[in-house]
Protein backbone atom coordinates (compact mmCIF):
# COMPACT_ATOMS: atom_id res chain seq x y z
CA UNK A 1 0.00 0.00 0.00
CA UNK A 2 3.05 2.23 -0.14
CA UNK A 3 1.94 4.00 -3.33
CA UNK A 4 -1.48 4.94 -1.97
CA UNK A 5 -1.88 8.55 -0.83
CA UNK A 6 -1.23 9.12 2.87
CA UNK A 7 -4.07 9.73 5.30
CA UNK A 8 -4.94 13.42 5.65
CA UNK A 9 -7.54 15.46 7.48
CA UNK A 10 -10.70 14.01 9.00
CA UNK A 11 -13.51 13.27 6.54
CA UNK A 12 -15.95 11.53 8.85
CA UNK A 13 -15.96 12.10 12.59
CA UNK A 14 -18.29 10.25 14.91
CA UNK A 15 -18.64 11.30 18.54
CA UNK A 16 -20.73 9.58 21.20
CA UNK A 17 -23.26 8.13 18.79
CA UNK A 18 -26.01 5.99 20.29
CA UNK A 19 -28.93 4.24 18.66
CA UNK A 20 -31.58 1.94 20.05
CA UNK A 21 -34.21 -0.09 18.26
CA UNK A 22 -36.92 -0.41 20.90
CA UNK A 23 -35.21 -1.68 24.04
CA UNK A 24 -32.18 -2.93 22.20
CA UNK A 25 -29.19 -0.60 22.24
CA UNK A 26 -27.45 -1.21 18.92
CA UNK A 27 -24.89 1.60 19.14
CA UNK A 28 -23.67 2.50 22.58
CA UNK A 29 -21.41 5.53 22.37
CA UNK A 30 -19.35 5.22 19.19
CA UNK A 31 -16.32 7.46 18.63
CA UNK A 32 -14.47 7.09 15.35
CA UNK A 33 -12.51 9.29 12.97
CA UNK A 34 -11.97 8.42 9.33
CA UNK A 35 -9.30 10.50 7.63
CA UNK A 36 -8.88 11.32 3.97
CA UNK A 37 -7.48 8.39 1.90
CA UNK A 38 -7.85 6.13 4.91
CA UNK A 39 -9.68 2.80 5.03
CA UNK A 40 -11.05 1.55 8.31
CA UNK A 41 -12.49 -1.95 8.58
CA UNK A 42 -15.28 -2.52 11.07
CA UNK A 43 -15.26 -6.08 12.33
CA UNK A 44 -17.42 -7.84 14.87
CA UNK A 45 -20.11 -10.46 15.22
CA UNK A 46 -23.45 -10.16 13.47
CA UNK A 47 -25.59 -7.72 15.40
CA UNK A 48 -22.60 -5.86 16.85
CA UNK A 49 -23.77 -2.66 15.14
CA UNK A 50 -21.50 -2.44 12.08
CA UNK A 51 -24.30 -2.07 9.53
CA UNK A 52 -26.31 0.27 11.71
CA UNK A 53 -23.29 2.54 12.14
CA UNK A 54 -22.80 2.76 8.37
CA UNK A 55 -26.51 3.41 7.85
CA UNK A 56 -26.43 6.16 10.47
CA UNK A 57 -23.57 7.88 8.66
CA UNK A 58 -25.52 7.85 5.38
CA UNK A 59 -28.53 9.21 7.32
CA UNK A 60 -30.64 6.19 6.40
CA UNK A 61 -31.16 5.66 10.13
CA UNK A 62 -31.61 8.51 12.58
CA UNK A 63 -29.27 8.45 15.57
CA UNK A 64 -30.55 8.96 19.13
CA UNK A 65 -27.62 10.88 20.52
CA UNK A 66 -24.13 12.12 19.64
CA UNK A 67 -22.87 13.80 16.47
CA UNK A 68 -21.56 12.82 13.08
CA UNK A 69 -19.45 15.25 11.05
CA UNK A 70 -18.62 15.23 7.36
CA UNK A 71 -15.65 17.43 6.49
CA UNK A 72 -16.02 19.21 9.79
CA UNK A 73 -19.70 20.00 9.34
CA UNK A 74 -22.29 18.36 11.57
CA UNK A 75 -24.69 16.25 9.51
CA UNK A 76 -26.91 14.77 12.21
CA UNK A 77 -28.60 18.04 13.11
CA UNK A 78 -32.31 18.14 12.20
CA UNK A 79 -31.74 21.32 10.18
CA UNK A 80 -29.40 19.52 7.77
CA UNK A 81 -30.92 18.29 4.52
CA UNK A 82 -30.07 14.57 4.43
CA UNK A 83 -30.32 14.45 0.63
CA UNK A 84 -27.42 16.89 0.22
CA UNK A 85 -25.29 14.80 2.61
CA UNK A 86 -26.07 11.48 0.91
CA UNK A 87 -25.01 13.00 -2.41
CA UNK A 88 -21.52 13.41 -0.95
CA UNK A 89 -21.28 9.81 0.20
CA UNK A 90 -21.38 6.47 -1.58
CA UNK A 91 -23.02 3.41 -0.08
CA UNK A 92 -22.75 -0.21 -1.17
CA UNK A 93 -25.22 -2.69 0.32
CA UNK A 94 -24.66 -6.28 1.34
CA UNK A 95 -27.36 -7.54 -1.06
CA UNK A 96 -26.51 -5.07 -3.87
CA UNK A 97 -30.03 -3.53 -4.01
CA UNK A 98 -29.69 -2.73 -7.69
CA UNK A 99 -32.80 -1.36 -9.40
CA UNK A 100 -34.09 -4.51 -11.13
CA UNK A 101 -36.25 -2.67 -13.67
CA UNK A 102 -33.34 -0.66 -15.06
CA UNK A 103 -30.43 -1.59 -17.27
CA UNK A 104 -26.93 -1.67 -15.82
CA UNK A 105 -26.03 1.71 -17.28
CA UNK A 106 -29.24 3.30 -15.98
CA UNK A 107 -28.49 1.94 -12.52
CA UNK A 108 -25.10 3.63 -12.65
CA UNK A 109 -26.28 6.93 -14.15
CA UNK A 110 -29.54 7.47 -12.24
CA UNK A 111 -27.77 9.27 -9.41
CA UNK A 112 -25.55 11.46 -11.54
CA UNK A 113 -28.45 12.45 -13.79
CA UNK A 114 -31.20 12.99 -11.21
CA UNK A 115 -29.24 13.87 -8.08
CA UNK A 116 -26.22 15.64 -9.54
CA UNK A 117 -27.82 17.16 -12.64
CA UNK A 118 -25.30 15.72 -15.09
CA UNK A 119 -26.52 15.60 -18.70
CA UNK A 120 -27.55 12.28 -20.21
CA UNK A 121 -24.60 11.85 -22.56
CA UNK A 122 -21.98 12.89 -20.06
CA UNK A 123 -23.51 10.66 -17.37
CA UNK A 124 -23.51 7.68 -19.75
CA UNK A 125 -19.95 8.36 -20.82
CA UNK A 126 -18.78 8.45 -17.20
CA UNK A 127 -20.90 5.43 -16.36
CA UNK A 128 -19.35 3.46 -19.20
CA UNK A 129 -15.86 4.40 -18.03
CA UNK A 130 -16.66 3.19 -14.51
CA UNK A 131 -18.13 -0.09 -15.77
CA UNK A 132 -15.13 -0.59 -18.03
CA UNK A 133 -12.78 0.00 -15.13
CA UNK A 134 -14.44 -2.70 -13.05
CA UNK A 135 -14.55 -5.28 -15.82
CA UNK A 136 -18.13 -4.73 -16.89
CA UNK A 137 -17.56 -3.25 -20.33
CA UNK A 138 -20.23 -4.39 -22.79
CA UNK A 139 -22.79 -5.19 -20.07
CA UNK A 140 -24.38 -1.70 -20.14
CA UNK A 141 -27.71 -2.82 -21.56
CA UNK A 142 -28.13 -5.98 -19.49
CA UNK A 143 -30.63 -6.12 -16.67
CA UNK A 144 -29.19 -6.82 -13.20
CA UNK A 145 -30.70 -10.32 -13.10
CA UNK A 146 -28.65 -11.28 -16.13
CA UNK A 147 -25.45 -10.77 -14.13
CA UNK A 148 -23.70 -12.91 -11.53
CA UNK A 149 -23.70 -11.75 -7.91
CA UNK A 150 -20.12 -10.54 -8.18
CA UNK A 151 -20.93 -8.55 -11.29
CA UNK A 152 -24.03 -7.08 -9.66
CA UNK A 153 -22.02 -5.97 -6.68
CA UNK A 154 -19.49 -4.31 -8.96
CA UNK A 155 -22.36 -2.48 -10.70
CA UNK A 156 -23.50 -1.35 -7.25
CA UNK A 157 -19.96 -0.13 -6.59
CA UNK A 158 -20.03 1.84 -9.87
CA UNK A 159 -23.40 3.29 -8.87
CA UNK A 160 -21.96 4.42 -5.54
CA UNK A 161 -18.93 5.94 -7.28
CA UNK A 162 -20.92 7.73 -9.98
CA UNK A 163 -21.60 10.69 -7.67
CA UNK A 164 -17.84 11.08 -7.03
CA UNK A 165 -18.30 10.57 -3.30
CA UNK A 166 -16.09 12.01 -0.61
CA UNK A 167 -16.09 8.64 1.15
CA UNK A 168 -17.40 5.17 0.45
CA UNK A 169 -19.40 3.16 2.98
CA UNK A 170 -19.25 -0.57 2.26
CA UNK A 171 -21.64 -2.80 4.15
CA UNK A 172 -20.35 -6.38 4.05
CA UNK A 173 -20.16 -6.21 0.30
CA UNK A 174 -19.06 -9.81 -0.14
CA UNK A 175 -21.30 -11.55 2.41
CA UNK A 176 -24.07 -12.35 -0.07
CA UNK A 177 -21.69 -13.73 -2.71
CA UNK A 178 -20.70 -17.27 -3.58
CA UNK A 179 -17.11 -17.84 -2.43
CA UNK A 180 -15.72 -17.99 -5.96
CA UNK A 181 -17.16 -14.54 -6.74
CA UNK A 182 -15.77 -12.76 -3.69
CA UNK A 183 -12.36 -12.20 -5.28
CA UNK A 184 -13.60 -9.91 -8.07
CA UNK A 185 -15.33 -7.58 -5.65
CA UNK A 186 -12.38 -7.49 -3.27
CA UNK A 187 -10.09 -6.69 -6.22
CA UNK A 188 -12.33 -3.74 -7.04
CA UNK A 189 -12.17 -2.44 -3.46
CA UNK A 190 -8.40 -2.95 -3.37
CA UNK A 191 -8.16 -0.95 -6.58
CA UNK A 192 -10.14 1.90 -5.02
CA UNK A 193 -7.96 1.92 -1.94
CA UNK A 194 -4.91 2.12 -4.16
CA UNK A 195 -6.54 5.11 -5.78
CA UNK A 196 -6.85 6.87 -2.44
CA UNK A 197 -10.57 6.46 -1.85
CA UNK A 198 -11.63 7.12 1.73
CA UNK A 199 -13.51 4.07 2.97
CA UNK A 200 -15.32 2.68 5.94
CA UNK A 201 -16.06 -0.98 5.45
CA UNK A 202 -17.90 -3.50 7.54
CA UNK A 203 -16.50 -6.90 6.72
CA UNK A 204 -16.20 -10.55 7.70
CA UNK A 205 -13.14 -11.05 5.50
CA UNK A 206 -10.32 -10.79 8.00
CA UNK A 207 -7.46 -11.39 5.57
CA UNK A 208 -8.90 -8.69 3.34
CA UNK A 209 -9.29 -6.29 6.26
CA UNK A 210 -5.68 -6.93 7.19
CA UNK A 211 -4.50 -6.21 3.67
CA UNK A 212 -6.61 -3.21 2.69
CA UNK A 213 -7.46 -1.41 5.91
CA UNK A 214 -5.17 1.07 7.61
CA UNK A 215 -6.97 0.35 10.84
CA UNK A 216 -9.36 -2.21 12.21
CA UNK A 217 -12.10 -1.31 14.69
CA UNK A 218 -13.64 -4.19 16.61
CA UNK A 219 -17.27 -3.66 17.54
CA UNK A 220 -18.86 -5.53 20.40
CA UNK A 221 -22.40 -4.87 21.58
CA UNK A 222 -22.52 -1.44 20.00
CA UNK A 223 -19.14 -0.24 21.24
CA UNK A 224 -15.71 -0.06 19.64
CA UNK A 225 -13.69 -1.89 22.23
CA UNK A 226 -10.44 -2.22 20.35
CA UNK A 227 -9.01 -0.28 17.45
CA UNK A 228 -5.66 0.02 15.74
CA UNK A 229 -3.18 -1.52 13.37
CA UNK A 230 -4.77 -4.52 11.56
CA UNK A 231 -1.73 -6.73 12.02
CA UNK A 232 -1.72 -6.12 15.74
CA UNK A 233 -5.46 -6.49 16.31
CA UNK A 234 -5.67 -9.71 14.35
CA UNK A 235 -2.56 -11.40 15.73
CA UNK A 236 -2.30 -10.03 19.29
CA UNK A 237 -5.71 -8.73 20.32
CA UNK A 238 -5.73 -7.25 23.80
CA UNK A 239 -9.37 -7.47 24.82
CA UNK A 240 -10.85 -10.86 25.75
CA UNK A 241 -13.91 -10.16 23.56
CA UNK A 242 -11.70 -9.64 20.50
CA UNK A 243 -9.72 -12.77 21.32
CA UNK A 244 -12.91 -14.78 21.63
CA UNK A 245 -14.32 -13.41 18.36
CA UNK A 246 -11.15 -14.19 16.45
CA UNK A 247 -10.86 -17.65 18.02
CA UNK A 248 -14.35 -18.43 16.78
CA UNK A 249 -13.54 -17.26 13.27
CA UNK A 250 -10.36 -19.32 13.34
CA UNK A 251 -12.28 -22.40 14.46
CA UNK A 252 -14.75 -21.85 11.63
CA UNK A 253 -11.86 -21.62 9.17
CA UNK A 254 -12.72 -18.05 8.27
CA UNK A 255 -9.27 -16.57 8.80
CA UNK B 1 -76.68 1.82 -31.05
CA UNK B 2 -73.13 2.05 -32.36
CA UNK B 3 -73.20 5.76 -31.62
CA UNK B 4 -74.35 4.98 -28.11
CA UNK B 5 -71.54 2.49 -27.72
CA UNK B 6 -69.04 5.03 -28.99
CA UNK B 7 -70.14 7.22 -26.08
CA UNK B 8 -69.42 4.28 -23.73
CA UNK B 9 -65.96 3.89 -25.21
CA UNK B 10 -65.16 7.59 -24.94
CA UNK B 11 -66.44 7.68 -21.38
CA UNK B 12 -64.37 4.77 -20.14
CA UNK B 13 -61.25 5.94 -21.94
CA UNK B 14 -61.41 9.34 -20.27
CA UNK B 15 -62.42 7.95 -16.90
CA UNK B 16 -59.67 5.32 -17.03
CA UNK B 17 -56.97 7.93 -17.57
CA UNK B 18 -58.28 10.04 -14.69
CA UNK B 19 -58.57 6.95 -12.47
CA UNK B 20 -54.98 5.88 -13.16
CA UNK B 21 -53.76 9.33 -12.13
CA UNK B 22 -55.97 9.94 -9.06
CA UNK B 23 -55.59 6.36 -7.88
CA UNK B 24 -51.81 6.70 -7.91
CA UNK B 25 -51.87 10.03 -6.07
CA UNK B 26 -54.11 8.55 -3.37
CA UNK B 27 -51.96 5.43 -3.08
CA UNK B 28 -48.79 7.52 -2.70
CA UNK B 29 -50.42 9.63 0.00
CA UNK B 30 -51.61 6.52 1.82
CA UNK B 31 -48.19 4.84 1.74
CA UNK B 32 -46.20 7.95 2.69
CA UNK B 33 -44.74 7.98 6.17
CA UNK B 34 -44.22 11.71 6.60
CA UNK B 35 -45.87 12.71 9.90
CA UNK B 36 -47.01 16.07 8.47
CA UNK B 37 -49.14 14.27 5.90
CA UNK B 38 -51.15 12.46 8.58
CA UNK B 39 -54.40 14.45 8.06
CA UNK B 40 -54.28 13.92 4.29
CA UNK B 41 -53.44 10.26 4.87
CA UNK B 42 -56.50 9.89 7.07
CA UNK B 43 -58.64 11.64 4.48
CA UNK B 44 -57.35 9.33 1.74
CA UNK B 45 -58.13 6.29 3.89
CA UNK B 46 -61.67 7.54 4.55
CA UNK B 47 -62.09 8.25 0.85
CA UNK B 48 -61.13 4.68 -0.07
CA UNK B 49 -63.35 3.15 2.60
CA UNK B 50 -66.33 5.24 1.52
CA UNK B 51 -66.18 4.85 -2.25
CA UNK B 52 -65.27 1.18 -2.15
CA UNK B 53 -68.19 0.53 0.15
CA UNK B 54 -70.98 2.21 -1.83
CA UNK B 55 -72.55 0.52 -4.91
CA UNK B 56 -71.45 2.15 -8.16
CA UNK B 57 -75.03 2.57 -9.35
CA UNK B 58 -75.93 4.42 -6.16
CA UNK B 59 -73.00 6.82 -6.56
CA UNK B 60 -74.01 7.55 -10.16
CA UNK B 61 -77.57 8.29 -9.00
CA UNK B 62 -76.41 10.39 -6.10
CA UNK B 63 -74.03 12.53 -8.13
CA UNK B 64 -76.01 12.54 -11.37
CA UNK B 65 -79.20 13.75 -9.76
CA UNK B 66 -77.85 15.20 -6.51
CA UNK B 67 -75.43 17.78 -7.85
CA UNK B 68 -77.91 19.42 -10.29
CA UNK B 69 -80.49 19.39 -7.46
CA UNK B 70 -78.18 21.57 -5.37
CA UNK B 71 -78.68 24.30 -7.97
CA UNK B 72 -75.29 25.80 -7.30
CA UNK B 73 -74.21 27.84 -10.30
CA UNK B 74 -70.89 26.84 -11.82
CA UNK B 75 -71.28 23.15 -11.11
CA UNK B 76 -71.71 21.00 -14.21
CA UNK B 77 -75.19 19.67 -14.96
CA UNK B 78 -74.37 17.61 -18.04
CA UNK B 79 -75.25 14.03 -17.02
CA UNK B 80 -72.36 12.57 -19.01
CA UNK B 81 -69.83 14.68 -17.12
CA UNK B 82 -71.48 13.92 -13.78
CA UNK B 83 -71.58 10.20 -14.58
CA UNK B 84 -67.91 10.30 -15.53
CA UNK B 85 -67.17 12.10 -12.28
CA UNK B 86 -69.02 9.44 -10.25
CA UNK B 87 -67.20 6.60 -12.01
CA UNK B 88 -63.87 8.35 -11.51
CA UNK B 89 -64.49 8.76 -7.79
CA UNK B 90 -65.47 5.12 -7.31
CA UNK B 91 -62.85 3.52 -9.52
CA UNK B 92 -60.05 5.72 -8.17
CA UNK B 93 -60.66 4.14 -4.78
CA UNK B 94 -60.41 0.61 -6.22
CA UNK B 95 -57.32 1.41 -8.23
CA UNK B 96 -55.69 3.25 -5.32
CA UNK B 97 -55.87 0.04 -3.31
CA UNK B 98 -54.29 -1.92 -6.15
CA UNK B 99 -51.44 0.59 -6.43
CA UNK B 100 -51.05 0.61 -2.67
CA UNK B 101 -50.58 -3.16 -2.59
CA UNK B 102 -47.99 -2.79 -5.34
CA UNK B 103 -46.05 -0.07 -3.55
CA UNK B 104 -46.14 -2.04 -0.29
CA UNK B 105 -44.71 -5.07 -2.10
CA UNK B 106 -41.51 -3.25 -3.05
CA UNK B 107 -38.85 -4.06 -0.46
CA UNK B 108 -37.71 -1.07 1.66
CA UNK B 109 -34.12 -1.79 0.61
CA UNK B 110 -35.04 -0.33 -2.79
CA UNK B 111 -35.96 2.95 -1.10
CA UNK B 112 -32.68 2.83 0.82
CA UNK B 113 -30.80 2.32 -2.43
CA UNK B 114 -32.62 5.23 -4.06
CA UNK B 115 -31.87 7.55 -1.16
CA UNK B 116 -28.27 6.37 -0.90
CA UNK B 117 -27.89 7.17 -4.61
CA UNK B 118 -28.70 10.77 -3.69
CA UNK B 119 -32.32 10.91 -4.82
CA UNK B 120 -34.97 12.78 -2.85
CA UNK B 121 -37.89 10.80 -1.43
CA UNK B 122 -40.12 11.93 -4.29
CA UNK B 123 -37.49 11.03 -6.90
CA UNK B 124 -37.08 7.63 -5.24
CA UNK B 125 -40.81 7.05 -5.63
CA UNK B 126 -40.80 8.34 -9.18
CA UNK B 127 -37.81 6.43 -10.55
CA UNK B 128 -37.44 3.43 -8.24
CA UNK B 129 -40.56 2.40 -6.33
CA UNK B 130 -43.55 3.32 -8.50
CA UNK B 131 -42.25 1.88 -11.81
CA UNK B 132 -41.61 -1.46 -10.11
CA UNK B 133 -44.94 -1.33 -8.27
CA UNK B 134 -46.91 -0.67 -11.46
CA UNK B 135 -45.18 -3.53 -13.23
CA UNK B 136 -46.21 -5.82 -10.42
CA UNK B 137 -49.89 -4.79 -10.35
CA UNK B 138 -50.54 -4.63 -14.08
CA UNK B 139 -52.85 -7.70 -14.03
CA UNK B 140 -55.17 -6.40 -11.27
CA UNK B 141 -55.12 -2.93 -12.86
CA UNK B 142 -56.27 -4.36 -16.18
CA UNK B 143 -58.92 -6.33 -14.31
CA UNK B 144 -60.33 -3.10 -12.92
CA UNK B 145 -60.12 -1.62 -16.39
CA UNK B 146 -62.34 -4.42 -17.73
CA UNK B 147 -64.82 -3.90 -14.88
CA UNK B 148 -64.96 -0.23 -15.75
CA UNK B 149 -65.63 -0.98 -19.40
CA UNK B 150 -68.77 -2.81 -18.33
CA UNK B 151 -69.78 -0.47 -15.54
CA UNK B 152 -70.06 2.50 -17.91
CA UNK B 153 -73.43 0.92 -18.86
CA UNK B 154 -74.65 1.95 -15.41
CA UNK B 155 -74.67 5.60 -16.48
CA UNK B 156 -77.85 4.71 -18.39
CA UNK B 157 -79.70 5.29 -15.11
CA UNK B 158 -79.20 9.01 -15.76
CA UNK B 159 -81.01 8.64 -19.10
CA UNK B 160 -77.79 8.94 -21.10
CA UNK B 161 -78.21 7.41 -24.54
CA UNK B 162 -75.39 4.90 -24.39
CA UNK B 163 -75.50 1.40 -25.90
CA UNK B 164 -77.38 -0.40 -23.13
CA UNK B 165 -79.95 2.37 -22.78
CA UNK B 166 -80.64 2.45 -26.51
CA UNK B 167 -80.96 -1.34 -26.62
CA UNK B 168 -83.33 -1.21 -23.65
CA UNK B 169 -85.55 1.37 -25.30
CA UNK B 170 -85.70 -0.59 -28.53
CA UNK B 171 -86.49 -3.80 -26.66
CA UNK B 172 -89.31 -2.14 -24.76
CA UNK B 173 -90.89 -0.73 -27.91
CA UNK B 174 -90.61 -3.90 -30.02
CA UNK B 175 -90.70 -6.67 -27.39
CA UNK B 176 -87.73 -8.11 -29.25
CA UNK B 177 -84.60 -8.87 -27.21
CA UNK B 178 -82.16 -8.83 -30.13
CA UNK B 179 -80.97 -5.25 -29.43
CA UNK B 180 -79.90 -6.27 -25.92
CA UNK B 181 -77.95 -9.18 -27.38
CA UNK B 182 -76.36 -6.82 -29.87
CA UNK B 183 -75.35 -4.52 -27.03
CA UNK B 184 -73.88 -7.48 -25.15
CA UNK B 185 -71.81 -8.36 -28.22
CA UNK B 186 -70.51 -4.81 -28.42
CA UNK B 187 -69.29 -4.95 -24.83
CA UNK B 188 -67.73 -8.36 -25.45
CA UNK B 189 -65.94 -6.99 -28.49
CA UNK B 190 -63.84 -4.78 -26.22
CA UNK B 191 -63.67 -6.77 -22.98
CA UNK B 192 -62.61 -10.09 -24.51
CA UNK B 193 -59.53 -8.72 -26.31
CA UNK B 194 -58.66 -6.88 -23.10
CA UNK B 195 -58.92 -10.12 -21.13
CA UNK B 196 -56.63 -11.85 -23.65
CA UNK B 197 -54.07 -9.05 -23.30
CA UNK B 198 -54.29 -9.47 -19.55
CA UNK B 199 -53.69 -13.23 -19.81
CA UNK B 200 -50.76 -12.62 -22.07
CA UNK B 201 -49.14 -10.15 -19.69
CA UNK B 202 -49.76 -12.35 -16.67
CA UNK B 203 -48.24 -15.44 -18.27
CA UNK B 204 -45.24 -13.48 -19.51
CA UNK B 205 -44.71 -12.09 -16.02
CA UNK B 206 -44.82 -15.60 -14.55
CA UNK B 207 -42.17 -16.78 -16.99
CA UNK B 208 -39.94 -13.87 -16.08
CA UNK B 209 -40.18 -14.27 -12.34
Amino acid sequence: MSTAPRAGKAVIEITGVTKSFGDRRVLDGIDLTLKEHEAIALIGASGSGKSTLLRCIDLLVEIDDGDIFLDGEVITDPSVNPVAIRRRLGFVFQSFNLFPHMSVIDNVTLGSRRAHGVGRDEARERGRELLERFGLGGREDDKPDQLSGGQQQRVALCRALSGQPRALLLDEVTSALDPELVGDVLDAVRDLKQDGMTMLLATHEMSFAREVADEIAFLHEGRIIEQGDPQKILSEPEKPETQKFLRRLLAAGRI
Amino acid sequence: MLEGFWLDVKLFMIVEVLVLIFGLVIAIVRTSKVPALFPIRLLAALYCDFFRGVPVILMIYLIGFGIPALEISGLPTDPVILAGFALTLVYSSYVAEVYRAGIASIHPSQTDAGLATGLTRIQTLRYVVVPQAIRRVRPPLLNDFISLQKDVALVSVLGIAEAFRIAQIETLSTFNYTPLLAAALLYLAVTVPMARILDHITSREQINS
